[in-house]
């Protein structure tokens, strides 16, 4: 009976390093890293989309690859640095993709955008010079419903020309 | 113009790419309740008993409720107000909700679902449309409606149908279907609640704050002042979000009832069942023309799996029948239309509400009339164009149109008529086009469906406006105006939206209506603005230009006082003189002509799709770069329903409600888009400008069946077009079948006596 494990949640104490912060937090043991970072440390500009691993909403960076926080917990990801869309700017100072999605209108409702701009800059970081396809192949896990995915290919494409 | 026309970038760009904005499952505030809803497993049944007892009994649970305490039906149309929040009499579709929990946390909430125990009497569900036109097994799903499980039946006819057969030099005749599809927005429906000094407040992931705002009234018996809808920041829409849900009735009364914030989000799968998606659409479509392809009479039927309720049933009905008229210039036309109940989620509106259907058979439908008779489907097409201004036989009125020119420029450009047809490779063009807005309102009444209010003090601007940003960028159309009068930046203005309290009303983002609409308030509202400040700054002897806009702000509020200007936006009165006249008619339409270039596989049935080339006349762009924006998202939208997308169920159960199976194209499947902005200017139009977010989807997909036929020489006339599909009307094809894959027949249908309606007058002459 679910209400039966309700009963004996098991807590445990994590330390996290967020975006070069680090966190000591007491959680209950079956929480998603997707879940401690929205509810425990109100890191909400990870979203969700499924909660299953399909659709790339909830991308986050483990030592700077893009992984899906809602597949991990947290306790694996103890001692490695998880970057979220919080900290992708540097203090208010926007980075590059950013920048070049606020400029081609790659963000419409916005909600995919976090993940997204997180899997771009992996990429760029292994790849500063991707072709189109490359880029495609490195979203791919990340879907988006409004843009079509044009805008977004051209943001990175302009952000790997400002960077480089 | 300074502002209005450049590709600017949204107002809200940097909080979106931030992770700044706050969407409705981001609030959390202190003491939030968290909300699960328990619904029915079975498609069709009858509530015996609801045991909710063991359920309170959790720790954690800190309120239930049920059907009990929320009796009041509701529904975005008036005529159908045929939903419960919480059902206790009976269950129409796997996913009904009877029962709701707020507990401390989210996991308990669950376990508390778990625990209620319902009784059911299962009832033999309907869930076909064959199986709805035919007396049901065990009951009706509704007690309304009829025969059996029919819903709705329309028959109108307007000009003279028979005559115009007669007059015709062929006739044919094809049936169509198009299967349902799902908004599949990347955010879940979520709502939160609260209730302080007797008043609610609900923030919500909405598309119809208004509409959302009068369900609440009506079901918690509170009046609207008493209750705030909020637009949460929006996580997509497509339609999906656009009638008021249970939830966000259910974490009201919750929060009533607890004093507490409670929250609800729905799971992916709940998303997938509470669906309002594309209606399966049967249709059949009769066309005379002459030898030279001018079109005489058109008779259409289209048969509607409308799913368990009413939702905005009638309304998709009548357009599956509406705008047929508004591209080709068709002098004698019939509509018979039917939407049924069966045991499935509802559908409703999704971009394109009810046209994107009897679009693909039409465009489709004409490919083979062209085909028939020698022509060039472009040439026959256009033979049969609206001219702008001018009134179609079933009284719409059309203003501006780009059609000729959207055409030029998408075959020009894909080299059309250069290709050479090479078996495995094909291209094909379609054409469309939709409502800048629905001319009349989902209730009837006589205020205007948009106002704005500015407010201007010690050198800001505010403009306020009841209009929801769903990531279309209606904040930055509604800033782009008011700076353009005001002779500022859009990111100068503050702008308040989508709130019940603090902005005036706009009736939702939906209908593609908020540019024209809410634009039209914004350009009132700001030329108002701009005279009081122009006349201040006049009487000081200078001219307004060259007058730092700080320094007249104070010379106006010294010599008027508060500053303060409305404007509101009223559709004409232009709705035909006959029943169902109000579906249709908008202020002005757009138009979109479109070629598909693809490679289909011989052996495999796989299509790929190389490039889309598309242009829209989108009257006026506030700003090319939010139009182009909506045009490549419309056309991936509409790959994805050419394609792959279905709503598809077995035994009353979602095949795949996930998003890994149920397929949506990824970075790998969108082509290259080629967009083309042509601007009629429409007169009536802010700047000239019409819609852009619906329209383009339109063309998609019977330009992608027509470029398989062209590819392949086969006919797929069902959407989406697989593999399997494909591969079967190959097989047909060489088994010297006809080559095609598709309904065989449509369905008899009793409908009612045909209403005949005159054509207006001048209609045959082109005026208006």
């Amino acid at each position: 009976m679910k209400n039966e494990i309700l009963r004996r949640v098991e807590r445990v104490v994590l330390t996290l390093d967020v975006n070069g912060e680090r966190r000591e937090l007491l959680v209950p043991v079956h929480k998603t890293l997707l879940e401690v970072l929205r509810e425990d440390m109100q890191l909400t500009g990870t979203k969700h989309g499924c909660e299953l691993g399909e659709c790339g909403t909830c991308t986050v960076l483990v030592d700077g690859r893009p992984q899906l926080s809602c597949l991990l917990l947290p306790i694996q990801v103890q001692g490695r640095a998880i970057t979220t869309i919080e900290g992708l700017a540097r203090g208010s100072e926007l980075h590059p993709l950013q920048v070049a999605f606020a400029e081609l209108g790659a963000a419409q409702c916005g909600y995919c955008t976090p993940g997204i701009l997180l899997a771009a800059r992996s990429l760029l970081e292994e790849n500063p010079k991707p072709t189109r396809d490359q880029i495609r192949e490195a979203l791919a896990g990340n879907l988006c419903r409004c843009t079509g995915y044009t805008k977004i290919l051209q943001a990175v494409e302009l952000a790997a020309g400002r960077m480089t | 113009m300074r502002v209005v026309g450049k590709p600017l970038p949204k107002v809200d760009a940097a909080t979106k790419v931030t992770g700044r904005a706050v969407y409705a499952d981001d609030m959390l505030p202190a003491r939030t309740l968290h909300c699960r809803i328990l619904r029915s497993p079975h498609p069709h049944a009858r509530i015996v008993s609801i045991d909710t007892s063991a359920a309170r009994r959790i720790p954690g649970v800190v309120e239930v409720i049920t059907g009990a305490d929320l009796p009041i039906k509701f529904g975005i149309l008036p005529v159908t107000q045929d939903e419960r929040a919480l059902e206790h009499e009976k269950v129409r579709y796997v996913g009904d909700p009877i029962a709701a929990v707020a507990a401390t946390d989210e996991e308990v909430a669950a376990a508390a679902c778990d625990a209620i125990e319902v009784e059911y009497e299962v009832l033999a569900p309907v869930m076909s449309v064959e199986a709805a036109l035919v007396a049901p097994k065990d009951e009706r799903i509704h007690d309304y409606g009829g025969p059996h499980n029919i819903h709705k039946l329309v028959a109108l006819e307007f000009g003279d149908v028979d005559g115009g057969f007669a007059r015709a030099d062929s006739v044919r005749e094809d049936v169509f279907f198009f299967e349902g599809n799902t908004h599949l927005p990347m955010e879940q429906h979520s709502a939160i609640a609260t209730y302080v000094d007797g008043r609610v407040t609900l923030w919500s992931s909405t598309q119809v704050v208004h509409y959302v705002h009068r369900a609440l009234s009506k079901v918690l018996e509170l009046p609207m002042h008493r209750i705030r809808v909020i637009g949460a920041a929006h996580g997509g829409g497509f339609g999906g979000k656009t009638d008021p849900f249970a939830h966000e009735i259910i974490v009201a009364k919750l929060a009533m009832l607890t004093g507490r914030p409670v929250k609800c989000t729905l799971t992916r799968e709940e998303v997938f069942y509470a669906h309002r998606g594309r209606h399966p659409v049967l249709m059949w479509v009769k066309t005379g023309v002459t030898a030279d392809g001018k079109i005489t009479a058109m008779h259409f039927r289209s048969a509607l799996d409308g799913g368990a309720y009413g939702s905005y049933g009638v309304a998709s009905t009548f357009y599956t029948g509406a705008l047929q008229t508004v591209t080709y210039d068709i002098p004698a036309y019939r509509f018979e239309g039917c939407r049924v109940f069966t045991n499935k989620p509802p559908c409703g509106p999704k971009r394109g509400h009810g046209t994107p259907q009897p679009r693909f058979a039409l465009e489709l439908h004409l490919e083979k009339i062209a085909d028939d008779l020698g022509l060039d489907p472009v040439a026959l097409k256009r033979r049969n164009f609206v001219k702008p201004n001018t009134r179609t036989v079933n009284w719409l009125r059309v203003t501006s149109c780009g059609l000729e020119e959207c055409t030029d420029l998408v075959v020009k450009a894909s080299k059309f008529h250069e290709r050479t047809r090479t078996r495995g490779h094909g291209m094909g063009f379609a054409i469309s086009s939709y409502l800048s807005g629905a001319g009349t309102a989902i209730y009837w009444n006589d205020m205007p469906h948009s106002e704005v209010q500015i407010k201007v003090d010690r050198g800001g601007v505010t403009a306020y406006c009841g209009a929801m940003d769903i990531g279309q960028g209606s904040d930055s159309m509604l800033a782009t105006i008011v700076a353009e009068e005001l002779g500022l930046q859009p990111s100068d203005i503050r702008l308040v939206t989508a709130d019940t309290d603090t902005t005036p009303i706009d009736l939702g983002s939906y209908s593609s209506r908020v540019t024209f609409m809410a634009g039209n308030a914004a350009l009132e509202a700001a030329r108002k603005m701009r005279a009081l400040l122009g006349e201040a700054v006049e009487a000081s002897g200078r001219k307004y230009e060259d007058v730092p806009f700080e320094e007249a702000t104070v010379l106006a509020e010294a010599r008027f006082g508060t500053l303060t200007t409305a404007g509101s936006y009223t559709p004409p009165k232009i709705a035909g003189p006959y029943k169902g006249s109000g579906v249709g008619p908008s202020p002005a339409y757009s138009y979109s002509a479109c070629v598909v270039d693809l490679d289909a596989h011989p052996r495999t049935g796989l299509v790929n799709v190389n490039k889309v080339w598309i242009a829209h006349d989108v009257g006026r762009a506030i700003n090319p770069l939010l139009v182009e924006g909506q045009v490549e998202g419309s056309v991936y939208m509409g790959l994805g329903e050419a394609l792959m997308e279905e709503q598809v169920f077995r035994k009353g159960l979602h095949k795949w409600p996930s998003m890994l199976e149920y397929k949506s194209p990824t970075f790998l499947d969108v082509p290259e888009i080629e967009t083309f902005i042509v601007e009629t200017v429409d007169r009536e139009g802010p700047y000239g400008a019409k819609e852009a977010g619906q329209g383009p989807l339109l063309p998609v997909p019977p330009a992608v069946c027509a470029a398989v036929h062209d590819a392949l020489d086969v006919w797929i006339d069902e959407i989406p077009v697989t593999p399997e599909k494909v591969v079967e009307a190959l097989r047909r094809k060489d088994k010297g079948e006809p080559p095609r894959y598709g309904p065989l027949r449509f369905p008899l249908i009793p409908y009612p006596e045909t209403i005949k309606v005159d054509g207006p007058d001048g209609h045959q002459d082109g005026t208006y």
